[in-house]
């Protein structure tokens, strides 16, 4: 069989690098507050939140997809407010791919997060109080170093788990070549049209991929817990 | 001066605090664990928010308009758990405060430092988990000094040490007591601990203030609970006079005589404070002429109170403002036909006591 990626194959695995960096790090910087606030509120919404962030891993991709389909759509809140805005619509385009993605793989990203937060002491975070570090500067100089291992777990899942999403793209992006054809549904393609040496291709990248983030991922915590 | 009028309660517990206290020295607070020790620092240090309010040397941190945040309040606090840093090196731990102290309010160097708790061997490390439990808490100390706080707040910090390293910590204890111009607030439920170098003593029960005074004035109270632990007994804040180098003794010189302790290293003319415990001060009516007891010094009963069954504490004074306790029992209180009034010697062997 002739595993030789197509011209197409390549501009999907940009498309779908591009897209899964950029929600990465959206992610990072939406995901590490509200995992903070988590781990560390009392507000009685916490569960009710915790819940909501939680719901796109058991929920069916399509499901999630759908709604967003419906949020984004002419009728919808969303849309009808980027209208308001003189914006275009996001359903099928790269930016509707990104804020789809954002809240699919958003789970991927807070919970790590959550789980080295709730780890740190609180005497830590009362120390350095004391040390005249107002909350900003304990974040940044004691809860984010000693956070180091969640945050890399938290970008390699979220990460590897945007470039393996299929459903969710497919209800909100569709097909579209260079915009919204990622290798998940460019693997689909090549299987439907019985194109099976191509599929195998980027199939076989995939994997590869995966298993290389998550060797990294676990090697990196286990020497980091060494230490 | 420590101006608190604190107010806090959560669950069935409440704490009730309003004292004044001493802007130089050591304060201990003492008592009986859930007794609201920590609960009272850590209100002081703004870590809870208690009603009412709070002023420190001038500086109001909280009243009933403010809330001073605890990384303004200029405070340093050590806990049981020294908590350093574990991603930072002991050196980087030590500048933590430090650098986050403006220029014009730093009162301590690193060099000093490091040599007031003896970090000079240490202060290289990489990993502050490598250090024995004593290192680390005189780091923490050193790190709480560095950020040049103007009360240092200290949590039992040798509660959770072993023997030896509490050993290893106390001296450093007493002469930072020396060298600080700021007051200590130090929580203990160890009299051993705070009869050493506290110069006041507050006494919470149940969250609120049993007695507050200072050192010397407390412990010689009968009418409180630490006259009826088991190490009850006063201090002596006395001067070292002279070393007897044949038997191994020195002289302690104070307003209400003198009297000899094992050998001490201590330069004459230096500052000392003796602890005399109540069992082990025996009282006579002559002075007594041949006894294995080195020390004898003349007294008067002030009070007599029975404390428990068949035994009494008196109560003496050896000069106007030093205070002695003698537990004796109460066949002996008869047998010699003492009384409140009376002139009589107490006497303490040297190898009793506690320097």
């Amino acid at each position: 069989m002739d595993f030789a990626l197509s011209p197409a194959d390549i501009a999907t695995l940009w498309l779908t690098l591009k897209l899964a960096t950029t929600v990465t790090l959206i992610l990072l910087l939406i995901g590490t507050p509200l995992a903070w606030w988590l781990a560390r509120t009392t507000c009685i919404f916490r569960s009710a939140v915790s819940a909501l962030v939680a719901l796109p891993i058991v929920l069916p991709p399509t499901v999630i997809g759908f709604y967003l389909l419906l949020a984004m759509g002419p009728q919808g809140w969303l849309g009808q407010a980027m209208q308001a805005l003189h914006l275009d619509l996001l359903p099928f385009t790269f930016a509707g791919l990104v804020v789809a993605s954002v809240i699919y793989s958003l789970p991927f990203v807070v919970q790590p997060l959550h789980n080295v937060f709730a780890a740190i002491p609180e005497s830590f975070l009362e120390t350095a109080a004391s040390l005249r570090a107002s909350a900003g500067d304990t974040f940044f100089s004691v809860v984010l170093p000693l956070a180091k291992p969640g945050v890399m777990t938290a970008a390699v899942l979220g990460f590897a788990h945007t470039v393996g999403e299929f459903g969710v793209v497919l209800m909100i992006g569709g097909n579209i070549p260079n915009q919204t054809r990622v290798v998940a549904v460019q693997i689909y393609d090549h299987v439907e049209a019985m194109e099976y040496a191509s599929a195998h291709g980027l199939s076989l990248l995939m994997l590869v991929f995966a298993f290389v983030a998550l060797l990294l991922l676990y090697h990196f915590n286990s020497t980091g817990r060494r230490k | 001066m420590i101006q608190a009028r604190l107010q806090f309660s959560r669950g069935d517990f409440s704490l009730a605090f309003d004292e004044c206290l001493p802007e130089r020295g050591v304060t201990a607070i003492f008592g009986a664990s859930a007794s609201g020790k920590t609960t009272l620092l850590r209100c002081i240090a703004g870590l809870e928010h208690a009603v009412g309010s709070l002023q420190v040397n001038g500086e109001v941190w909280q009243d009933a308009t403010h809330f001073v945040p605890t990384h303004q309040r200029r405070l340093g606090y050590v806990s049981q758990q020294a908590n350093l840093f574990p991603h930072l090196s002991v050196r980087k731990n030590l500048e933590y405060g430090w650098h986050r102290t403006p220029l014009h309010e730093r009162k301590v160097s690193l060099a000093q430092a490091v040599a007031w708790l003896g970090l000079e061997k240490i202060i290289d490390r990489d990993e502050v988990e490598k250090l024995s439990g004593g290192e680390r808490q005189r780091v923490a100390i050193a790190r709480a000094l560095l950020a040049s706080p103007r009360i240092l707040l200290m949590d039992e910090p040798l509660a959770a040490l072993d023997y030896a390293s509490r050993q290893e910590i106390l001296p450093y204890l007493a002469t930072l007591h020396n060298q600080l111009m700021i007051p200590v607030l130090y929580v203990s439920h160890s009299l051993d601990e705070v009869a050493r170098f506290a110069d006041h003593m507050v006494l919470l029960e149940d969250g609120h203030v049993l007695a507050s005074g200072p050192m010397h004035e407390t412990l010689s109270r009968l009418d409180l609970p630490t006259a009826r632990l088991e190490d009850a007994g006063v201090v002596i804040d006395a001067k070292l006079v002279a070393h007897d180098e044949k038997y191994h003794l020195s002289l302690l010189d104070f307003a209400g005589g003198h009297f000899w302790v094992g050998e001490i290293a201590n330069s004459l003319e230096s500052h000392v404070r003796v602890r005399i415990l109540a069992r082990d001060v025996s009282v006579t009516t002559e002075l007594p002429v041949t006894s294995s007891i080195n020390n004898v010094l003349s007294a008067r009963i002030i009070e007599v109170a029975e404390f428990g069954r068949g035994k009494v504490m008196l109560r003496m004074t050896l000069s106007e403002s030093q205070i002695l306790l003698s537990y004796i029992t109460t066949r002996s209180l008869d047998r010699l036909g003492l009384f409140v009034g009376m002139d009589v010697y107490a006497q303490f062997k040297s190898a009793a006591l506690i320097v």
